[in-house]
């Protein structure tokens, strides 16, 4: 990952000692009778960049806007940097935040939009002047300073943008969709300056987004948001090997999910009969669950391998983790392809595989194949 | 596809003819009634029908003599009646369109926060006045202000004051006629212009330290310039020339540069004098009338 490199700042929320620099409280925002946060509670650590993955409608624009002070909790409280927030308005809030639409100023120039906050706080003219060319250095963006905004570019206009609420320093930097407008190759790279840019200021990033792409690149750790509430909270890895329930790993990255009910349930292993499936599924892990309870497995498509040949038999029973099926579609996407799998219960599998040989023997439509899958790579899930 | 084939054959073309239309109209009812109050304004007195002298008149044999008299002119500039009521006009114009602003702003910003729904009521509201004749709704505030009015009935009632204000015929009830005849000119483009605001940019200042009034200073104010600069204009060059509420509520004093036109021209039967005052008062307002032009050329430039 991007900030592995910092082990002290990367297990922060592994520490029970660790004094959380944004402390979410039990906030809860309704809108009349709909609850657009419900009960959420969330730890975010100092130099972290913490996403917010959820669709629309979630409530994580709802639980920024909240931090901002733009939104009051119904109840709850948030603390930055142990400093209650409750009734602090925006103007007064040790954070700054990047608006999607990034509402630049349309009658200032580049500078004066980035000078607009340092101004407002009283600072020295020539500190001024000095932070704000320190600041559009830092974004590339040193030769626009006399620009309007219209006459930028989408990715100038964001940097100006980024460099806006970065200049004053904010405890906590809240970014909404802060990539959203960009396109893709332009996404790609400025996913990396955001790193690198964050990397060098220190600050704590907060960011909400959509794409869970965006959210494993940028984040440390990431909270995922479903109607209201955050479902699960972990690193990119966790959240993506570790999905605690049907939606989290149906949301982020592709999944085969398979109902089924436990028919061994050891300490160290479980077997789940799946009808589904059409056989029987081996994880090498022990679960939590009722006997006889309806889990459901999922298995990501790249952990599925598939051969014209009988695969090795897995351990435990003989003919589990292994199913057989009938291409029945094919996407080529160049560094790998995805392959639709029907088998003979009507469920289709997807499974990926990466290109690795550039003539390699080529599974076609309707082409039987064998899938298998290692002991370790299912995830059992009980909602 | 040809609307008017036969047209075309002659060299007019539909487009031409449409273009063509509004240009005739104004020549035909602007421009030659222009050409001939300059005309009058430029002739002598008489006692006649029409009441002034021809420019060009038959001297002799085969010689024609064009009279032009510059007196008109120079008559208003020595009698100080009328840069009087030049510059009380221009006072008074400008009064009544500070005070447009001052009642406006807040009605227009109001209706352009408002949801959607309510937005469309307030603007309805906003025009409502216009489905009366100017000329009742005056009247209507002279029963509203006259010593035995409604104000003063009801003020008396309520033991606020003992005997009935003078507000009828004083400069309170004309600015208070103005202000009320002229307001929905301000509020239409005013609100039209904060219609296309980006309130997001009002977050943005509070986020970067602002409070709610000086993001309003800095941000909401500066961006509404060209909506505030066509709205005062279209208050304040009508209001310059106006002549029905200064003569029903502003009484004998309110002496406005209508009044005099008004006065020579029908009361005097000075037509040239009359024509010389209108003459005047147009290359008064050309300039505010080209600066208007402009703020409206930049405000659609902006609005792409």
């Amino acid at each position: 990952m991007a900030n592995s490199g910092d082990a002290a700042k990367a297990v922060a929320w592994r520490d029970p000692n660790a004094r959380a620099y944004v402390e979410i409280e039990r906030v809860t925002k309704s809108f009349g009778d709909f609850k657009a946060v419900d009960d959420v509670s969330l730890k975010i650590y100092k130099g972290e960049i913490f996403c917010l993955l959820g669709a629309s409608g979630c409530g994580k624009t709802t639980l920024l806007r909240m931090l901002g002070g733009f939104e009051t909790p119904t109840s709850g409280r948030i603390l930055i940097d142990g400093e209650d927030m409750t009734g602090v308005p925006p103007y007064e809030r040790p954070v700054n935040m990047m608006f999607q639409s990034y509402a630049l100023f349309p009658h200032m120039n580049v500078e004066q939009n980035v000078a607009f906050g340092l101004k407002q706080d009283g600072v020295p003219r020539a500190e001024i002047t000095e932070r704000v060319a320190t600041m559009l250095e830092l974004v590339k963006l040193g030769g626009f300073a006399k620009r309007k905004p219209h006459q930028l570019s989408g990715g100038q206009r964001q940097r100006v943008a980024l460099a806006r609420s970065l200049v004053k320093r904010p405890k906590v930097l809240l970014l909404d969709e802060p990539l959203g407008a960009l396109d893709k190759k332009l996404r790609e790279h400025t996913q990396f300056e955001l790193i690198g840019l964050q990397d060098k200021l220190g600050v704590t990033f907060l960011v909400v987004t959509h794409d869970q792409e965006e959210a494993m690149t940028l984040a440390t750790r990431i909270g995922v948001m479903d109607h209201g509430e955050i479902v699960q909270a972990g690193t990119p890895s966790e959240i993506y090997e570790f999905p605690s329930s049907k939606f989290v790993a149906d949301f982020v990255g592709s999944v085969n999910i398979f109902e089924g009910k436990l028919l061994e349930d050891e300490p160290e292993h479980v077997r789940i009969g799946s009808e589904e499936l059409g056989a029987t599924i081996y994880v090498s892990h022990g679960i939590s669950a009722a006997p006889e309870a309806v889990v459901w497995a999922a298995i990501r498509p790249e952990k599925i391998f598939m051969s014209t040949a009988a695969p090795p038999p897995c351990t435990g029973a003989p003919g589990d983790n292994m199913v057989r099926g009938a291409v029945q579609d094919i996407a080529y996407l160049g560094d790998l392809s995805i392959y639709l799998v029907k088998l003979p219960t009507g469920k289709v599998v997807r499974v990926t595989q990466p290109n690795t040989s550039r003539h390699a023997e080529t599974i076609t439509w309707e082409q039987q194949v064998y899938l298998s899958w290692d002991a370790s790579s299912p995830v059992v899930v009980t909602r | 596809m040809r609307i008017l084939p036969p047209l075309s054959k002659v060299g007019i073309s539909g487009r031409g003819l449409v273009v063509t239309l509004p240009y005739l109209w104004l020549l035909l009812f602007f421009v030659v009634p222009f050409v001939i109050v300059l005309k009058i304004s430029f002739s002598d007195v008489d006692l006649a029908i029409p009441p002034y002298k021809p420019l060009l008149e038959w001297v002799g044999q085969n010689s024609l003599a064009i009279k032009v008299n510059f007196n008109n002119y120079a008559f208003l500039f020595t009698d100080p009646l009328y840069v009087h009521a030049f510059l009380n006009s221009v006072k008074v114009a400008f009064i009544s369109t500070v005070l447009c602003l001052l009642i406006g702003y807040p009605i227009a910003y109001g209706i352009a926060r408002a949801t959607p729904t309510t937005r469309n009521l307030l603007l309805l509201l906003v025009v409502l006045p216009f489905w009366t004749s100017l000329l009742l709704r005056v009247y209507a505030w002279i029963g509203l202000l006259k010593a035995n009015g409604v104000i003063n009935n009801v003020l008396l009632a309520l033991g606020v004051i003992h005997e009935p204000l003078n507000m009828l015929y004083t400069p309170f009830a004309m600015y208070v006629g103005i202000v009320y005849s002229y307001l929905p000119f301000l509020i239409l483009p005013l609100y039209a212009n904060l219609e296309k605001m980006d309130w997001q940019l009002l977050e943005a200042a509070e986020d970067l330290g602002c409070r709610p009034w000086q993001a309003f200073y800095k941000i909401t104010l500066p961006l509404s310039r060209n909506g505030i600069l066509a709205g005062s204009m279209l208050v304040f060059i009508p209001a310059v020339g106006e002549f029905v509420i200064p003569a029903l509520l502003g009484g004998p004093n309110a002496l406005m540069i209508g009044r005099v036109l008004w006065d020579e021209f029908f009361s005097n039967r000075a037509w040239p004098v009359a024509s010389a005052v209108a003459i005047l008062l147009l290359i008064l307002l050309v300039p505010f009338m080209m600066w208007y032009q402009s703020v409206q050329a930049r405000e659609s430039a902006s609005a792409r």
